[in-house]
């Protein structure tokens, strides 16, 4: 990873705001899906997409490449779009979101769409598979780093704490998770639903390395994950607390906008919010 | 009478050697590693049990304990499969697909990553642990799932060799393996293919066939040579599930015009079901079912259970000649 300029910044703000405006196109055009997380995720994407991974758009299965599993894979319109921009795909197949006979299935399916890890979408299971893709890799002295991405609400499931006991236990060095800590689920309010702080210390007593990041402040992200990466003998957690929704205000914190899309009328509204908000994330946090 | 080629053991009637088929896998599984690098092997704290020892021994660096978690298990393996590992993981059948069947679905099935799944202790003969760990569902859990295939080896020569055939194999397997010593039917000489049923038992003109599954292949030809001379039956040892080898089937079912299915499972959703909604489109006839009728087992030892349930060689007997009956009517 390289060392951030101020116009590497200025880029990839340029390029999460570009990931927000498609996740809005792209779903209303889908008529369904989820909101608050995506938006909430963008500026995380646009780093890892842009700056963090090693991988090849041209060659999605390059074997030195680095692995992004998605745990929660109802977020994934910030991947399609963010791999889109990325030009693994055209932007406008965006629009083919949740469609049929669509590549990009409501939910991720590897064996549709190259570039793909895994399939997911059922909650509690992307850290396992991102551990045992850890673990294999490291057998065969690979380099690749695998990042997995996780909501904080799929953390009441007992899975999620197998994996990582066992990633814990085999001190998977190159595996770094990154936990969207935004607070909703369905139903509410995390710590109402089940509450899970103090999850720093949950995760240490695993046997991991925790970093806490605003997950909007790229360049706080970036140095967090190459902390992850320098730490040997451990797995790191990336607990990035982030705004669901971010970046459109009448969305930002309302868990109501978890599983629903915007309709026209709001996406007009919205997009023309974005447009006039470059640069804007970047200034919250200076 | 016994078929020729097959090249089955010489006294399977008569004192035949016995062995779990678990046994053939731990066997096989070996064979397979020494072939085939990419072989690892993930257990659930069952490494003795499910026979993963030898493996464990030979190969550590490619030997994981995984401890009590099935579903990490499942969803941990699908991830070494996408880093190009075969893996195969372990634990008994009511466990595993018993209780990570929603991982299986997802990171193995769907993923269509090759993963093969080995359902241990399965069936009622696993006895005295009672109905909590007699898994009789476990072939219908695995079925209805779109790109796994099926297996259930009639016993240990042709697990192990189930198991080499397995992780030469793309795509996701299920196999279901005893715990229990049972007859040693086939030699290192009888055919095996994924998905090629193999006829042991043919009578000139049978008039029944006799479609069976697992160890209890060895009560179907128990029942058949018990008839031999009264009525004419062909055995068929089905060790492929799914794909079931249609050919087979329907030209034994429409050859001898009845059908009787012999499994240790439950009859919704098991071997008889995917035979009855075979038969149903291409050659109805009558049907007889041998397995569990929609109960839970309870504790004992494996033959008064396998009579008790009515998987016995005399109910398969009764099977026949009732279904056989039933063609004049």
């Amino acid at each position: 990873m390289q060392a951030l300029s101020d116009a590497d910044v200025k880029r990839l703000e340029t390029k999460a705001l570009a990931v927000r405006g498609t996740i809005i196109e792209m779903l209303v055009s889908a008529g369904s899906g989820h909101t608050a997380g995506p938006l909430g995720m963008a500026d995380i994407f646009a780093a890892l997409y842009f700056h963090i991974l090693r991988h090849d758009p041209q060659n999605p299965d390059w074997a030195e490449r680095d692995r992004l599993i998605l745990s929660n894979g109802h977020i994934v319109p910030v991947r399609y779009a963010a791999m889109a921009h990325a030009g693994y795909f055209p932007v406008e197949e965006c629009l083919t979101l949740r469609k049929f006979g669509t590549r990009l299935q409501g939910h991720p399916e590897r064996t549709k769409l190259p570039g793909l890890e895994t399939t997911s979408g059922p909650l509690g299971s992307g850290l396992s598979q991102a551990a045992g893709m850890a673990y294999a890799l490291r057998m065969d002295g690979s380099q690749s780093r695998v990042y997995c991405a996780m909501s904080d609400g799929e953390h009441d499931c007992g899975n999620i704490w197998e994996a990582a006991m066992w990633a814990g236990a085999n001190k998977l060095w190159n595996l770094t998770g990154i936990i969207d800590r935004n607070n909703i689920q369905i139903d509410g309010y995390t710590e109402s639903i089940m509450p899970l702080e103090p999850l720093k210390e949950k995760y240490e007593s695993f046997g991991w390395h925790v970093l806490e990041v605003d997950g909007h402040n790229i360049p706080q992200f970036i140095q967090a994950c190459g902390e992850a990466a320098a730490v040997f003998e451990k797995p790191s957690v990336i607990i990035a607390h982030t705004v669901p929704g971010k970046g459109i205000r009448e969305i930002e914190r309302d868990y109501r906008w978890h599983g629903k899309p915007p309709s026209k009328e709001e996406a007009a509204k919205f997009l023309n919010e974005l447009r006039t908000m470059e640069g804007k994330i970047a200034s919250e946090h200076q | 009478m016994l078929s020729t080629q097959a090249f089955l053991s010489e006294n399977i009637f008569q004192k035949p050697e016995t062995a779990p088929t678990r046994d053939g896998f731990g066997k096989g599984l070996v064979e397979a590693a020494d072939s085939d690098a990419r072989v690892v092997a993930l257990c659930a704290d069952l490494s003795e049990s499910t026979r993963m020892l030898e493996f464990q021994k030979k190969y550590p660096e490619r030997f994981v304990e995984v401890g009590v978690a099935e579903q990490n298990l499942a969803a941990l393996a699908s991830g070494f499969a996408a880093a190009g590992k075969i893996p195969f993981i372990t634990s008994y059948a009511a466990f595993s697909p018993g209780r990570n069947n929603e991982q299986i679905r997802t990171t193995i099935s769907l993923n269509d990553v090759p993963v093969k799944v080995i359902g241990s202790h399965a069936g009622i003969s696993v006895g005295p642990d009672g109905a909590t760990h007699q898994a009789l569902e476990d072939m219908a859990l695995m079925r209805v799932q779109p790109n796994m295939t099926v297996l259930s080896p009639c016993d240990s020569e042709e697990a192990r060799k189930a198991t080499i055939a397995a992780a030469k194999s793309d795509g996701p397997i299920y196999m279901r393996l005893g715990r229990e010593k049972t007859p040693v039917m086939t030699t290192a000489n009888t055919p095996f293919e994924i998905g090629k049923a193999n006829v042991l038992w043919k009578a000139a003109a049978p008039q029944v066939a006799i479609f069976a599954t697992g160890p209890l292949v060895h009560n179907a030809l128990l029942a058949a040579q018990q008839m031999d001379g009264d009525v004419a039956v062909v055995v068929v040892n089905i060790h492929t599930i799914k794909p079931l080898d249609r050919e087979t089937i329907v030209r034994e079912a429409k050859g001898a015009g009845s059908v009787v299915t012999v499994e240790e499972h439950q009859i919704a959703g098991g071997l008889g079901s995917a035979i009855a909604e075979l038969l149903a489109a291409e050659a109805p006839v009558p049907m007889e079912f041998i397995g569990v009728r929609d109960q839970f087992g309870q504790s004992g030892d494996t033959k008064e259970l396998i009579e008790h349930y009515g998987m016995g060689v005399s109910h398969i007997v009764d099977a026949a000649k009732r279904v056989v009956s039933r063609k004049s009517q």
